[in-house]
């Protein structure tokens, strides 16, 4: 198993885990986690794929992507933060709604 | 063999402290983890012969995450104290087991697509390897970013912009501001802030032919902004309002400006002649950077610098 | 393996185990200040060794250099930060450890 493959593995791992937190955690700014770390799985894969044609100069498109990603990465994470505090400013906790205790 | 060991021990880090940092149950605990989560991905990044990528996740996905999370952490405590409540408000019983199992058979999908994926594909480096003396700069990662792809770029400046305008139209109001930093902040902003800015012009100049790149170079730049907001700094009153925008804004507004030009010009978006390309490139580089710095230390404000608390 | 491989692979091997020592010290230590003590022991020595066992190994002076200037904004940046943890936690009360 050459290196490439064996990373590629570790991000659908690192997809799934991230995806499981995602799923079963109700505070905000752990979902928030969850998603980056889906994200930087994500990435990996792109990252193992992109050594498939030579390992020594690997395919710089995958590259660019992934830059690009982790940049509008940090600014979905910035704005899902402010998001988080401006729900907790009203709602008093960061958790969403649960649906079945409507207090209204 | 040991470079597979090596290999081994990265890979079972980042799953480890993915975990850790996921299923952590101290809030706090949990951001701590998630930065050396990043800091041994940018590890990884080099392992898998992608240093731009290293440069990139080390200094934004780490190191501004990190910060950024930090931030809201201590705002969310400021706010509702009781942030202990996170560990209470997780899915249980039998939606926790069909999540888990569903979860699990994904991972089981995903795993076997990606091996069987052919282990050889010609991908597009050779094409970029070809045209490459055409792009104007002699790094294939800025080549692509900046003319091969340009279209994603600009879009992708967009995005932080857009980013910006949501977090500003929320209407919260910024952390109060640091009366009395102390001298050790006070003299560390002061020693580092310029080195900082050094760095990011070297990185932002040495991205044509080396490692580096404009966004690497924002990001620099977004350091240095946020330890001077930490030690206490604020734009002053005068410059916040057109001033500000106009730096934030001109960055995108060059690109957009310059694939405006070139579609008029050539018929074609963003395509730039051989001749002009490397100085077009460093043009959009050089506003596009003092933009992605500027954009990322007002996210990290997370509210429009004359919109301060109060209390 | 020419000496200097040698030379490299001795500081390196000494400043990981300097790592190992702060790492350990990090978890062992019953509070925050003895901690912050084990973890320069890490940063400051710990990153010396490596850089000098990576400066014998590189190819120019510049590049030298260069890792002997992260070495010294590790300690600035190292220095400052404990002192800044610590004044944080003593002004949160956070009362030194006695046996």
């Amino acid at each position: 198993m050459s290196a490439a493959l064996f990373y590629a593995l570790a991000g659908t791992g690192l997809f799934s885990i991230g995806l499981h937190a995602l799923l079963v955690h109700r505070h905000l700014l752990r979902k928030i986690l969850a998603i980056n770390v889906m994200g930087g799985g994500v990435f990996l894969v792109l990252a193992a794929m992109a050594t498939r044609n030579d390992a020594a100069l690997p395919d710089p498109v995958p590259h660019a992507m992934i830059i690009t990603g982790i940049v509008v990465a940090v600014a979905a994470t910035a704005l899902a933060l402010v998001l988080m505090l401006k729900l907790t400013t009203e709602a008093g906790h960061a958790v969403l709604p649960d649906g079945k205790d409507d207090n209204a | 063999m040991i470079s597979g060991m090596l290999d081994i021990v990265l890979a079972l880090a980042l799953m480890g402290l993915a975990w850790g940092a996921l299923a952590s149950a101290d809030l706090f605990k949990a951001i701590v983890l998630f930065i050396a989560f990043g800091l041994v991905m940018a590890l990884v990044w080099v392992r898998l012969n992608a240093p731009d990528i290293a440069l990139a996740e080390a200094a934004i996905g780490a190191g501004l995450t990190g910060a950024l999370l930090l931030a809201a952490y201590a705002k969310l405590h400021a706010a509702s104290p009781d942030t202990d409540v996170d560990n209470a408000s997780r899915v249980r019983g039998i939606p926790f087991i069909l999540i888990s199992v569903l979860t699990l058979l994904l991972t089981a999908a995903l795993g076997y697509a990606v091996w069987t994926l052919p282990s050889d594909g010609a991908g597009l480096g050779n094409d970029v390897a070809a045209n490459l003396d055409r792009s104007g700069v002699s790094n294939p990662v800025t080549a692509v970013l900046l003319n091969f792809r340009g279209y994603d770029t600009l879009l992708e400046v967009m995005v932080l912009l857009l980013a910006l305008l949501g977090a500003w139209s929320l209407g919260l109001s910024s952390p109060r501001r640091e009366a009395a930093p102390g001298l050790v902040l006070d003299t560390l902003s002061r020693l580092l802030v310029p080195l900082l800015i050094l760095v990011a012009a070297y990185l932002l100049w040495v991205g044509a032919h080396a490692l580096g790149g404009a966004f690497q170079a924002g990001a620099v730049l977004a350091a240095a902004g946020v330890l001077m907001l930490l030690a206490g700094w604020r734009l002053p009153a005068a410059l916040a309002a057109l001033p500000l925008r106009l730096v934030l804004v001109a960055g995108p507004a060059t690109f957009l400006l310059l694939a405006v030009i070139t579609l008029l010009l050539e018929g074609r978006l963003l395509q730039f002649y051989p001749q002009w390309a490397g100085r077009l490139i460093l043009f959009i580089e050089t506003t596009a950077t003092i933009s992605i710095g500027a954009t990322l230390i007002a996210l990290f404000l997370g509210a429009p610098p004359n919109r301060e608390d109060r209390q | 393996m020419t000496p200097s491989d040698y030379l490299s692979a001795a500081l390196l091997l000494a400043g990981g185990l300097f790592f190992l020592a702060g790492t350990v010290g990090l978890l062992r230590f019953p509070d925050i200040y003895s901690r912050l003590h084990a973890l320069t022991k890490a940063d400051n020595v710990g990153l010396g060794l490596t850089v000098a066992g990576l400066a014998v190994q590189a190819e120019s002076w510049a590049v030298a250099g260069k890792l002997l200037l992260i070495w010294a904004l590790v300690l600035l940046a190292g220095a400052s930060v404990s002192y800044l943890i610590a004044h944080g936690a003593l002004q949160r009360g956070m009362r030194p450890w006695k046996r």
